[in-house]
């Protein structure tokens, strides 16, 4: 027990001694946790629409007016011809192009039938997506509006109609800092540890500690939890940074389940992903071996966990991919947790899960870790 | 010159030594582009449905089936009570519910008018939106067919067409952005890297003692990762032409110009970043995290510029992979010339020469 104050009390000196270390740990990831939420939207606002008018009529003004009233299109541009619209279009100063035909209104009243033609850039196929299904729903409005003009409703309507009342539980308005904070708070306390904890160890093999310490007679347990108390402490310290502080403060975010719960998974599933840490410490010569590594286990780790896109979507592989990964198990608990209030017998399979990984990472790095070299 | 060569022999052994993080170097662009190409997509597809049937007629019926033929989203489970869909979204398996009142055929039929309750998990706004968005679709379609059609008058249609990107895919807006994202990896990270482990370990003092330009010195280490980057964009460009069937409509010559300047850019800032820090440890974190994340925030490619507020947009124009990201997406996709792109073109080069005086002046011929 001895022995284990004394090595956790040389980590701490060493990680507090590190200057240029400290605001990495502490306030990059509150900086982040800032930032990060307001950029991470995908809603769709502010296309920018070009408008080829050929026709100048007032039915043609009245359109451009109520797609630009929406909130959702400003009015980039407004040309006599296709191609100057098209060069808007290659220059991103538009996103979408609206061309309405000479002829339009008179069209419209004459024939029963008209058509524009809309070109949208698909670069980005959701927001182009999305664009397209705005400016059909302004468009369908507009014209049931003219219709409203030039013909009187039926008093007694005889075509049956469904009414859809939606409501959405657990996060009223729609706010997506609700769903990406506890996210986002999970990626930032996995990186800070995997990293500073496969650095750390192979920062001692590197400079050539590591010999001193394994001529010493302390046992391999005494040294891997003298490595891991210090980081699972900072772990701690920083979810419960981010959780209690900016996430209440500025998000106004406050768990609905229990924080009970929430603090023994993060337990659990910080001793798993420093295992993991510690495994690729084992396994790396160089600091930037073990950074390179990390880091790309980490980036997959990122991108497979369900933060940015459902993992519901991803075809089979990538969903067994997803399922390999402790990253997804936090982020969904976190989300279960704070916004929906899920209970231990919801989140058991988790628990599980995660004690699995737990068990599987450290008993290969003890393992792996050898006192002779 | 002669002894040029021998330096830039001698990083080369260096990077090829390290097999552990090759496999990032080339590791990390194959597994992006083929996680973005196939695995990742903001589509909402295989979502689980929970249905609470009090009226189990025609109609509700009639809309069920519709629902379990959508491909967007599947029933798990039909509930007795509609108690029971807190408990169903608590588990976290269920997306959405739909509630079909006692009578619902009957009110139909006689009144003319129904409602239908929709409730979505909305812990995620995104898919709660477009799932509501899609069950609204299916509805409105069932009503169609049940009213006899008769045509619209005034009909204004729309004739849509696609630009760039006709099947919508996701690879379009992504592969600009995995390129900007790896190279600005390789570039900053290793560099930075290469130059203070030399620092670190002592080893820097002989090669500044040496008699050879030690600016050189710092030359010849940039050397490899400019070529390693070209390779790199290389195996990029090949996969998405190959794997994701990417049209690539622009100049190869010009694009190969334009990145080379952005490696030269992202090389910089890796210099810049290996002379203000002594430990290899400070210079990866600040190059990761403080590099990275931002990078791949505000290149534009995960999630629109244009939305976040106004402080954040002023912060994307500083990134130099927002610039190469545009550069690349005119000519890649759009095949585009100069001329649309020399404005993006003047920045990099300002930020270039900026980064370089910059790390230029806090070179330091003598270590403390």
């Amino acid at each position: 027990m001895r022995t284990i104050q004394f090595l956790l009390a040389k980590e701490f000196r060493q990680i507090f001694r590190n200057r240029a270390l400290l605001p990495v740990i502490f306030v990059v990831p509150v900086i982040q946790l800032l930032i990060m939420p307001l950029a991470a939207n995908y809603e769709v606002k502010n296309i920018n629409l070009s408008v080829v008018d050929h026709d100048h009529s007032s039915y043609s003004r009245q359109l451009i007016a109520s797609i630009t009233a929406s909130g959702y299109f400003r009015l980039a541009g407004y040309n006599n011809g296709f191609t100057a619209s098209l060069q808007e279009v290659e220059t991103d100063k538009a996103d979408i192009i609206l061309e309405i035909p000479a002829g339009f209104e008179k069209n419209l009243v004459r024939e029963n039938k008209q058509s524009l033609f809309i070109a949208i850039n698909a670069i980005n196929g959701t927001k182009a997506g999305l664009g397209g299904n705005y400016l059909g729903a302004i468009i369908s409005n507009f014209n049931n509006s003219i219709r409203l003009h030039w013909q009187a409703p039926a008093r007694w309507q005889p075509a049956p109609v469904i009414e859809l009342r939606s409501s959405n539980w657990f996060n009223t308005y729609l706010y997506y800092p609700f769903f990406m904070v506890p996210g986002i708070l999970v990626v930032l306390v996995t990186m800070v540890c995997t990293y500073m904890c496969s650095l750390n160890i192979v920062k001692e093999k590197e400079i050539g500690t590591i010999e001193q310490i394994n001529v010493t007679p302390i046992k391999k347990y005494h040294f891997i939890l003298g490595k891991l108390i210090p980081f699972w402490v900072i772990g701690m310290f920083i979810f419960t940074a981010g959780l209690l502080l900016v996430g209440r403060l500025v998000y106004g975010i406050v768990p609905v389940g229990s924080l009970l719960l929430l603090y023994a998974f993060l337990s659990l599933y910080l001793i798993a992903l420093l295992g993991l840490g510690l495994l690729i410490s084992t396994y790396a010569d160089s600091q930037q071996q073990a950074m390179s590594v990390a880091f790309f286990f980490i980036m997959i780790f990122l991108l497979m966990s369900g933060l940015f896109t459902p993992i519901e979507s991803m075809p089979g592989w990538a969903r067994t991919i997803a399922a390999c990964n402790p990253v997804t198990y936090f982020i969904d608990v976190m989300r279960m947790v704070v916004l929906k209030g899920s209970s231990f017998t919801d989140i058991r399979v988790h628990f599980l899960v995660i004690a699995g990984f737990a068990l599987l990472f450290n008993s290969w790095a003890v393992l792996n870790y050898k006192k002779t070299s | 010159m002669k002894q040029f060569i021998t330096f830039i022999r001698k990083e080369f052994y260096h990077v090829f030594r390290d097999q552990k993080t090759l496999l990032l170097l080339f590791g990390l662009p194959i597994a992006q582009i083929v996680l973005f190409g196939f695995a990742l997509s903001n589509e909402i597809k295989n979502a689980n449905l929970v249905v609470c049937d009090y009226a189990r007629d025609d109609a509700s019926q009639c809309i069920i089936q519709k629902l379990s033929v959508n491909q967007n989203m599947q029933i798990e489970k039909v509930l007795l009570s509609h108690t029971q869909i807190e408990a169903a979204f608590k588990t976290g398996k269920v997306k959405i519910a739909i509630v079909f009142p006692a009578g619902f055929n009957a009110s139909l039929q006689h009144f003319h008018t129904a409602t239908l309750q929709v409730i979505a998990d909305a812990s995620d706004p995104n898919t709660a939106t477009t799932l509501t968005n899609y069950i609204s679709n299916i509805v409105k379609e069932y009503q169609q067919e049940i009213t006899r059609l008769t045509p619209m008058p005034l009909q204004v249609t729309t004739q849509v067409r696609m630009l760039y990107n006709p099947e919508l895919k996701g690879a379009t807006n992504f592969v600009p952005g995995v390129m900007a994202l790896v190279l600005l990896l390789v570039c900053v990270l290793m560099t930075s890297a290469s130059i203070v482990r030399e620092k670190e370990k002592g080893t820097m003092e002989l090669l500044l003692v040496s008699p050879f330009n030690p600016f050189l010195v710092i030359v010849s280490k940039a050397v490899p990762y400019f070529a390693l980057s070209l390779v790199n964009l290389t195996v990029i460009l090949l996969l998405s032409v190959f794997l994701l069937d990417m049209p690539f409509h622009g100049s190869l010559l010009l694009f190969y110009a334009e990145s080379s300047l952005f490696i030269i850019t992202a090389l910089s800032l890796g210099l810049l970043i290996s002379n203000s820090t002594s430990s290899l440890q400070s210079a990866m974190l600040i190059s990761l995290m403080g590099m990275l994340v931002p990078a791949m925030l505000f290149t534009g490619f995960m999630f629109p510029i244009e939305n976040m507020p106004m402080p954040l947009q002023w912060i994307s124009q500083l990134i130099p992979s927002k610039w190469y990201y545009t550069i690349a997406k005119a000519i890649m996709i759009k095949g585009l010339g100069i001329a649309a792109i020399w404005k993006e073109t003047l920045v990099l080069l300002g930020m270039t020469t900026g980064l370089l005086l910059v790390s230029l002046k806090k070179f330091n011929i003598r270590l403390q």
